[in-house]
């Protein structure tokens, strides 16, 4: 019985369908290539076979997860399934779920998987540079690992926050049952995991030496490895503007009576406002990466200076994408710190317009600094005036979150919970991220700080001081909801400590080797600088280590423990406290209708809600 | 409300005094020791202009980090408080959001104004500023080329035959235009002490310019990712006197003599055979 229940359209289908796929696919690439392209079979280095490889791997995995079943069954005209593995039980988890809320937990598992694979690269990254000269990684090892460090993480974590918590809480909070496009959504999720599985492969193809920026023309001179970078970040940009596309349509068509766009819970304005920008910034990066693959496997020569194509084009459709991709990662932390700080400091959301306005300006701005990627790349000097400006200005926006965070803790009654801890040191981080910013806006600052470990240090502080202490933020407040289990609180704060106190050790020593002259991606450095690379380098792995006591937190109170959550543990107002944890599948009863915004600490409101209750506890949910 | 309470004034004190304490040693004692320090004019200015950075940023810094830490202890709920009990509810503050906006956007627009002053006062302030540049420096220049290729830099003095070296060496108290590009791909030249960075870019000629003062050596590292060695690219320079850089030129174009005739002609930037894949 139990075997028989493996074979169906599930997780282990995929996997052999994928793995099939990718072999028909090179077998078929290489009867393509073989004698018609010389210039393949002469090299070795046949990427139009590896392409092939990837699209056909990446088909058979959807295939085999149950994502075609709908086409084919209206193509025979038979009724198709509008809901798929709604159902209790752990087996939804393993493939094809429509449940908004099963794929919250498969993104936060999903996800959270990759980035421990990343976050191993960069210990990797930090034991070769205890050592000025070579230690353990010759020059391509290393640079394979500084780029699938880099890539992963920016590919991974732009659905670092909305994948798990806005799938999982937006419906919630808006009243729906369920996303706008909840096959789109589950898509999204195995989309990721493809993508995630083929950067991988590019260790086995010789890696690929540019980083995560992945400049041209030496992204036409690398070898096969490149390709997976090609085809991961070309997932993870269709991902990306799936994802946001679905949460504008639920946003905006499926919202409950009552639930005005005044009222929206902060984190649902994130939330859009990242949508917007994956769908305008991510098909730009798909089109820059078509434009390389076809330079790479048909010969073009779009980024090819030598053959009258131009390196500057791929900097600038890169950039394009890439600033607004710094914004993607950013904002939905914004939004976890304005949603958990009026919780803990028992206060409204202080200036709920004026963070509004600096989701959106933030949002706006960020498509128009991305050329100040470029202050010394030999651009046309006249425009490097205006990238200063507009650069400089997007910090208005972003002081417009500080202020309303301030604001918030304002005479408020503030307790120091695990999650209110992460979001205080989000402040902070974010602060000193935000300032070392400010030196990199302004060119004649930027000529040394360009490119060094200043500017790499710059953007630790704001991606993970930023995000990542944002998600932990999420998932010591959410996830007991998500599951219905408590953590435990003492080794909580034992990992914030130690977390916070290892990550400023890291990157405040990185600010200053920048500063010093120390370029980044570098192998070799300075002598004079071992002694704050090894400081630096241990800090690290403390940082790392505290990532294994979270790890331990997670098994230990969601597996051993079980402490049960309670429906409202936090005494929050927001509407996904007042269901029962772990959420039933059709979330309420009936459609719940809003009387205020979620925040309605010191006024009479019990809760955002005009009615209760929605969802009764004790009744068997369908 | 906001401006009548007791803790609007201690932040107020705070702030203020923080600013008083910390504004002298940020001048005084970190300013002076920002990089690049002062081998050039450029690096000078270089320092100015992280200092003004740094005044400006200080009052904001000693403002929010003084807020968290007096909103955290002062307003901390009670230990033992087991009941929830709710703040007061206050949904914003005009005149402060106000203050607020005021405050932030006139620091922007001085760094905006201030920075773009700087850049062309001091010619591009060092950064490579693409083949025409908006502001030159006046008088007599000695224009050097870097050419950037995997993995090493090349220099040529065009004023002396086009002689090309492995090794750069500067005149002291001579302007000097870099033009930096590429053989393949993109390179970054960056020279720490002079206050000099510039891309090297295949098929383009980027231009910076800087006026040595200081005789010394000085770190030469590529800056942009560029491939297997990137990591090995890296030199010294040196600035030397105006008769001991005549001695060295001299001597490199009579060593190099004998190459100078397999070496294209001098030009902005070069067009080799496209030689893919070579790493």
């Amino acid at each position: 019985m139990s075997l028989r229940r493996l074979i169906g359209f599930n997780l282990l289908s995929a996997v052999v369908l994928g793995v099939a796929g990718f072999y028909a696919g090179w077998w078929l690439g290489h009867q393509i290539t073989g004698p018609s392209i010389a210039y393949f079979s002469a090299t070795n280095q046949n990427d139009i076979a590896l392409f092939v490889a990837y699209l056909v791997g990446v088909v058979g995995f959807l295939v085999g997860l149950g994502f075609a079943n709908y086409p084919v069954q209206r193509l025979l005209g038979k009724p198709p399934t509008l809901r798929e593995k709604e159902q209790q039980g752990a087996a939804r988890y393993f493939g094809l779920c429509t449940d908004h809320k099963v794929v919250g937990i498969q993104y936060l598992l999903g996800i959270g998987a990759f980035i421990f694979i990343g976050g191993l690269n960069a210990m990797l990254i930090r034991f070769e540079l205890m050592r000025p000269t070579h230690l353990v990684w010759n020059g391509n090892n290393y640079l394979t690992l500084v780029g699938v460090h880099g890539t992963m993480m920016m590919g991974m974590m732009t659905s670092g926050i909305l994948g798990p918590f806005a799938n999982y809480f937006v419906p919630l909070m808006i009243g729906a049952r369920r996303m706008a496009f909840p096959r789109i959504e589950a898509l999204t999720f195995w989309l990721l995991m493809a993508a995630g599985t083929i950067l991988m492969t590019t260790f086995a193809f010789g890696g690929f030496p540019t980083g995560w920026t992945g400049y041209a023309p030496l992204n036409e001179q690398a070898n096969m490895g490149m390709d997976a970078y090609i085809a991961f970040f070309a997932l993870v940009g269709l991902s990306m503007t799936l994802l946001g596309l679905n949460m504008l349509a639920t946003v905006i068509t499926m919202r409950a009576p009552g639930m005005t766009w005044g009222r929206l819970p902060i984190f649902v304005w994130a939330t859009v406002s990242t949508s917007v920008l994956m769908l305008l910034a991510a098909p730009v990066l798909i089109s820059a990466l078509l434009m390389l693959t076809m330079d790479r496997a048909a010969q073009t020569s779009f980024f090819n200076d030598q053959a009258g194509g131009s390196s500057y084009l791929y900097e600038n459709l890169f950039w394009f994408f890439g600033h607004p991709e710094v914004y993607i990662l950013a904002l939905p932390g914004m939004g976890i710190l304005l949603e958990i700080l009026p919780v803990f400091s028992r206060k409204p959301l202080w200036g709920y317009r004026l963070a509004v306005t600096g989701m959106l300006g933030i949002g706006l701005m960020s498509f128009l600094v991305w050329q100040h990627h470029l202050f010394v790349s030999g651009i046309n000097a006249d425009v490097r005036p205006f990238y200063m400006l507009s650069t400089e200005i997007i910090s208005l926006p972003t002081g417009f979150i500080f202020i309303c965070a301030l604001g918030t803790l304002w005479k408020g009654r503030i307790r120091a919970t695990v999650p209110m801890l992460f979001s205080l040191a989000w402040l902070f981080n974010f602060l000193i991220g935000g300032l070392s910013g400010v030196f990199l806006s302004d060119v004649p600052s930027d000529v040394t700080t360009h490119g060094s470990f200043f500017s790499m240090a710059h953007f630790h502080y704001t991606i993970m001081g930023g995000l990542l202490f944002a998600f932990f933020a999420g998932i010591y407040y959410w996830v007991p909801k998500m599951t219905g289990y408590n953590f435990n609180e003492r080794l909580g704060k034992w990992h914030f400590w130690i977390m916070f106190l290892a990550f400023n050790s890291t990157f405040g020593p990185l600010l200053v080797i920048g500063f010093l002259g120390m370029p980044r991606r570098v192998v070799t450095y300075a002598g004079y600088l071992q002694g704050a690379n090894d400081w630096v380098s241990v800090s690290a792995f403390v940082l790392g280590a505290s990532m294994l006591i979270f790890l331990a937190n997670l098994i230990w109170s969601q597996v051993f423990a079980r402490v049960p959550t309670g429906v409202n543990p936090w005494g929050s107002k927001s509407i996904e406290w007042q269901l029962p944890s772990p959420v039933p599948v059709h979330n309420f009863d009936r459609i719940p209708t809003f009387g205020s915004d979620p925040y309605p600490y010191g006024e009479d409101a019990g809760s955002m809600l005009a009615q209760r209750p929605v969802v009764s506890p004790a009744r068997p949910t369908p | 409300m906001w401006s009548r309470s007791s803790d609007g004034r201690r932040i107020a004190a705070i702030t203020v005094i923080g600013t008083a304490i910390v504004l002298p040693l940020v001048v005084f004692v970190l300013g002076p020791n920002m990089p690049p320090g002062k081998a050039t004019e450029v690096a000078k200015g270089q320092v100015t202009d992280n200092t003004v950075l740094l005044v400006v940023m200080t009052p904001f810094t000693v403002f929010i980090l003084g807020y968290l830490v007096y909103a955290i202890v002062v307003f901390r709920a009670p230990k033992g408080e087991t009941e929830l009990r709710d703040g007061a509810s206050m949904r914003g503050h005009m005149p402060s959001q106000i203050a607020w906006l005021v405050t932030t956007t006139a620091a922007v627009l001085f760094l905006a104004i201030f920075g773009t002053t700087e850049l062309l006062a001091n010619n591009g302030a060092g950064s490579g500023s693409g083949p025409n540049p908006v502001a030159k420096p006046s008088g007599a220049m000695l224009p050097v080329q870097v050419i950037g290729q995997q993995w090493e830099f090349t220099y040529r003095y065009p004023t002396y035959g086009g002689v090309e070296t492995a090794e750069l060496v500067l005149p002291a108290g001579q302007e000097v235009a870099f033009h930096v590009t590429s053989l393949d791909v993109v390179h970054s030249f960056w020279a720490y002490e002079l206050g000099v960075k510039a891309d090297a870019n295949p098929g383009v000629d980027n231009v910076a310019y800087v006026k040595p003062t200081k005789i010394g050596t000085f770190q030469i590292r590529c800056a942009e990712l560029c491939g297997l060695w990137h990591g090995y690219m890296f030199d010294t320079g040196r600035v030397v006197g105006a008769a001991d850089f005549n001695t060295w030129i001299a001597a490199q174009r009579k060593q190099f003599a004998g190459v100078e005739k397999y070496l294209p002609k001098y030009s902005p930037s070069y067009s080799p055979d496209p030689t893919f894949r070579a790493g």
